[in-house]
């Protein structure tokens, strides 16, 4: 996995690229949760996103809920087919912000 | 067409990748999977994933290995996976239930709702043997 942060204001747009599984969950949370904790609002751009499992679900769940304990948000943007067909798998696509 | 590959990999996190190239390598040599490739591509790297999170937790230095073994005959898919971690109990192992929403427990979700069994059963040299199996003959 691999990602890259653009900031605008306070929108913070992180772009994930690769497969995302228990081996990089941690590197996710690392780039992620600062943001949120930061109180930026959290684009997660996943159209770069080719696999992701229930450790990589985890991170989104852990990211939407923290931020919403600190008064913010996390959209997921272009999300690709694959983590899309995850997400509704689990039933989360109510729950999570997805744009 | 029949199946019947096996293939050790190392316990830890860095092998999920290798396992999932194994899996979408025999799932590409037939036309039977290409509807629900990523699906069972999934189920496979969670089951292994499992082993690493669960049979194999607090041990990161282990020289075990777990197996792998795919095998597809007269339309019926048969995952096993062998270890020799901490022994599991069926019993506990239960996803989460759905509108609890918190991170973790859907691994096991996604196996249920991909394979159409899943269970352990007894294997001579190894601990844990753990059984997923879906059947194709709906899918012709």
């Amino acid at each position: 996995m691999s990602y890259n942060v653009k900031e605008e204001g306070n929108v913070a747009t992180v772009y994930l690229d690769g497969e995302i599984d228990m081996d990089v969950t941690e590197k996710a949370k690392e780039v992620i949760l600062p943001l949120v904790e930061a109180k930026k609002e959290v684009h997660l751009n996943l159209k770069d996103v080719q696999y992701m499992d229930s450790s990589g679900i985890s991170v989104l769940i852990e990211s939407h809920q923290k931020a919403m304990e600190v008064g913010t948000t996390v959209k997921l943007k272009e999300i690709s087919k694959s983590v899309l067909k995850v997400i509704m798998m689990a039933k989360l696509e109510q729950v999570l912000n997805l744009d | 067409m029949d199946i019947s590959v096996s293939k050790d990999f190392a316990v830890n996190s860095k092998s999920l990748k290798d396992v999932r190239d194994f899996a979408r390598e025999i799932f590409d040599q037939s036309p039977v999977f290409s509807q629900q490739k990523d699906e069972l591509v999934l189920a496979i790297a969670e089951a292994a994933q499992n082993i690493v999170k669960h049979a194999y937790k607090d041990i990161t230095d282990t020289k075990d290995v777990m197996q792998i073994k795919i095998s597809f005959k007269d339309n019926e898919l048969t995952i096993g996976f062998y270890d020799k971690g901490k022994p599991a109990n069926p019993e506990n192992i239960k996803h989460r239930k759905l509108d609890d929403v918190k991170p973790g427990g859907l691994g096991t979700f996604f196996i249920k709702q991909i394979m159409d069994e899943v269970v352990f059963k007894e294997a001579a040299g190894w601990r844990n043997h753990l059984v997923l199996t879906k059947n194709f003959n709906h899918q012709q």
